[in-house]
């Protein structure tokens, strides 16, 4: 793979998809509105969780808020990179434009999910990180070289891990050409992971670990953020991320052989 | 001599179609017991195309011309047979096979829709490792070539459909393919910009020697670009040379409007043998064979007092519309 190349691209990816979406300025400050409101709303509705109650799953509120900036950081990931691109293969696929991709010298994997960008993403990113900084200043969370490969290595492994989970999901609609509810679902179940995983029944708790993995993503790094975490949790997280991002890889790959572009 | 290009053996194509009763009922029964079954679209077809070479695929609707062209830039995997383009087995898809090539869809567009397309050029540029200077003198040079200029910085969603097809070729074709798969490139245009077109592709083919593989459904597309056509008949070919044997073959004969200067002139030519269509007082029309035109007029000519003739050939579409609906064309 020439990495020059695809560096290039991506330069013009951003640059277009930007251009595009400041053609409508509207649009943008509603989005931006939106996930500011968003943000104020979520910590208000784990706030009244939390007010009759110290504790929920062992939990305090400001341990709590932990995951709450990490959901905002994922979220923000989801809305600037997965929800433009990874939707939109739904529409190549039944609009037969993945013609367009499939014929050109790039890895198709890597046009269809870094085409474009919504810019407003980024502000949730940046109102999680602020959240992340306030949550470690008021759990006194010691900032040292440990503390801070291992939380950069679980959230690198939850950004994978919610990326091949709705990139799967969309391959899918090579063969059933309609998948918006799933994603929908999947959605939903992100939802969850705004709260910690020992708040759930124990069944639950199976079902969100291994079925839909939605606590690695959110509760792993939180918990790395307050010194709960065990080694082989991390590791764990690091084996589901490989082996979730290689087989949306083969299955991508083994996908396309069924590829049969819409008629003309 | 010239190279194949293209080289494809007995190549079939079965796709799966699920079909559905009407009303209600057919809904339900579609949605828990789904029936499917294999239809053959395209059935053990083979045919070489050289380098250089404007070839048109005829066809009616469903006929399977698109799923050739779809073979042969390798967007669809083929149930059986081969398929050999530039050297390479295009399912594949390798980096230089995907360089040579292009495919423009009449009806399909890449540009990106809210920005001018001179944004998608450069994007097409990167994505074929083109320098921004190489980038530069090619959109320079197409764009003369296609005539447009002012359109190139419009936002794409403001720009009318022959400029849209202008700037889909510009983008198709900055990576300087030599072969072009055409999907309908004329599809919905006016008839100056369907001209504007084709000149472009012909003067595309003859300074670069690019392959084209063209389908359209506008004659005028076929009879001005390609010299040989490969007529497809429910998936299988019914004809594959050239244009000028298959016109021949298919109307064998010419109607010809004589002006005699009198009525007798008229009688007199009506017995002298030739096969008439009709006469009405002066005017005769007469039908004769192709290879015999000009030895009859000739004849005519020396025999009869004549003010006038037309030949007239019949319409194009009619003589093809012939080909659409017959399997089997043995030239």
């Amino acid at each position: 793979m020439n990495l020059r190349k695809y560096l290039k691209v991506y330069k013009k990816f951003l640059h277009t998809s930007l251009a595009s979406e400041l053609e409508y300025k509207t649009n943008i400050l509603v989005d931006l509105i939106t996930a500011i409101l968003s943000l104020v709303g979520s910590i208000f509705l784990l706030s009244i969780f939390f007010q009759n109650n110290g504790y929920i799953g062992g939990w305090k509120f400001e341990q709590a808020l932990i995951i709450q900036a990490i959901y905002t950081i994922l979220n923000g990931i989801t809305n600037t990179w997965f929800n433009p691109n990874l939707t939109e293969i739904v529409k190549h696929i039944r609009e037969g434009t993945l013609d367009f991709v499939l014929l050109k010298p790039i890895d198709s994997q890597f046009f269809i999910s870094l085409k474009k960008i919504n810019p407003s993403g980024f502000l949730e990113i940046m109102l999680g990180f602020f959240l992340l900084i306030f949550c470690i200043r008021i759990n006194q969370i010691n900032l040292n070289l440990s503390f801070l490969s291992q939380s950069l290595i679980t959230i690198s492994c939850s950004i994978c891990i919610l990326y091949s989970l709705w990139f799967f999901i969309s391959t899918t609609t090579i063969w059933f050409v309609k998948t918006w509810n799933a994603i929908e679902v999947l959605r939903s179940f992100l939802y969850i992971g705004r709260f910690p995983l020992n708040s759930f029944s124990f069944s639950l708790r199976v079902f969100f670990s291994i079925i839909i993995p939605i606590a690695f993503i959110t509760t792993i790094p939180s918990e790395v953020f307050l010194g709960l975490s065990q080694l082989w949790k991390i590791l764990l997280e690091v084996i589901v991320a490989s082996v979730f991002l290689i087989t949306s890889r083969k299955f991508w790959l083994f996908a396309l052989k069924f590829y049969t572009s819409a008629s003309s | 001599m010239v190279q194949n290009i293209i080289d494809v053996r007995n190549l079939s194509k079965s796709f799966d179609i699920s079909s559905k009763e009407p009303g209600l009922k057919g809904t339900i029964k579609h949605f828990f017991r789904r029936q499917t079954k294999s239809l053959k679209v395209i059935k053990d077809i083979s045919f070489e195309i050289k380098e250089g070479e404007i070839v048109g695929f005829l066809g009616a609707n469903g006929a399977g011309k698109t799923t050739i062209l779809k073979m042969l830039c390798g967007l669809i995997y083929p149930s059986e047979g081969s398929i050999l383009v530039s050297g390479y087995i295009p399912f594949r898809r390798k980096e230089n096979f995907l360089k040579n090539i292009t495919l423009i869809m009449g009806q399909k567009q890449q540009l990106i829709w809210d920005l001018p397309p001179i944004e998608s050029f450069y994007l097409n540029a990167s994505i074929y490792d083109l320098d921004k200077f190489e980038a530069k003198k090619r959109i320079k040079k197409l764009s003369e070539m296609l005539e447009i200029d002012e359109e190139l910085f419009i936002p794409v969603r403001k720009l009318s459909l022959g400029q849209r097809m202008k700037s889909e070729l510009l983008a198709a074709l900055i990576h300087e393919p030599n072969i072009l798969f055409l999907d309908e490139p004329t599809l919905g245009l006016d008839i100056n910009a369907q001209r504007n077109l084709r000149k472009f592709l012909q003067k595309y083919n003859k300074e670069t020697n690019a392959t084209i593989c063209l389908t359209s459904h506008y004659m005028k597309d076929i009879t001005s670009l390609c010299k040989r056509v490969i007529c497809v008949h429910e998936g299988a070919i019914s004809y594959d040379g050239k244009l000028d044997l298959l016109l021949k073959k298919l109307s064998p004969v010419k109607e010809i409007l004589i002006v005699c200067r009198s009525e007798e002139d008229a009688i007199k030519l009506e017995k002298s043998g030739f096969t008439v269509k009709n006469k009405i007082k002066n005017e005769i029309t007469i039908k004769i064979e192709n290879n015999s035109i000009t030895s009859s007029l000739k004849t005519i000519l020396n025999n009869f007092d004549i003010e006038d003739l037309f030949i007239n050939e019949p319409p194009i579409d009619e003589v093809i519309g012939k080909v659409l609906i017959k399997k089997d064309y043995d030239i």
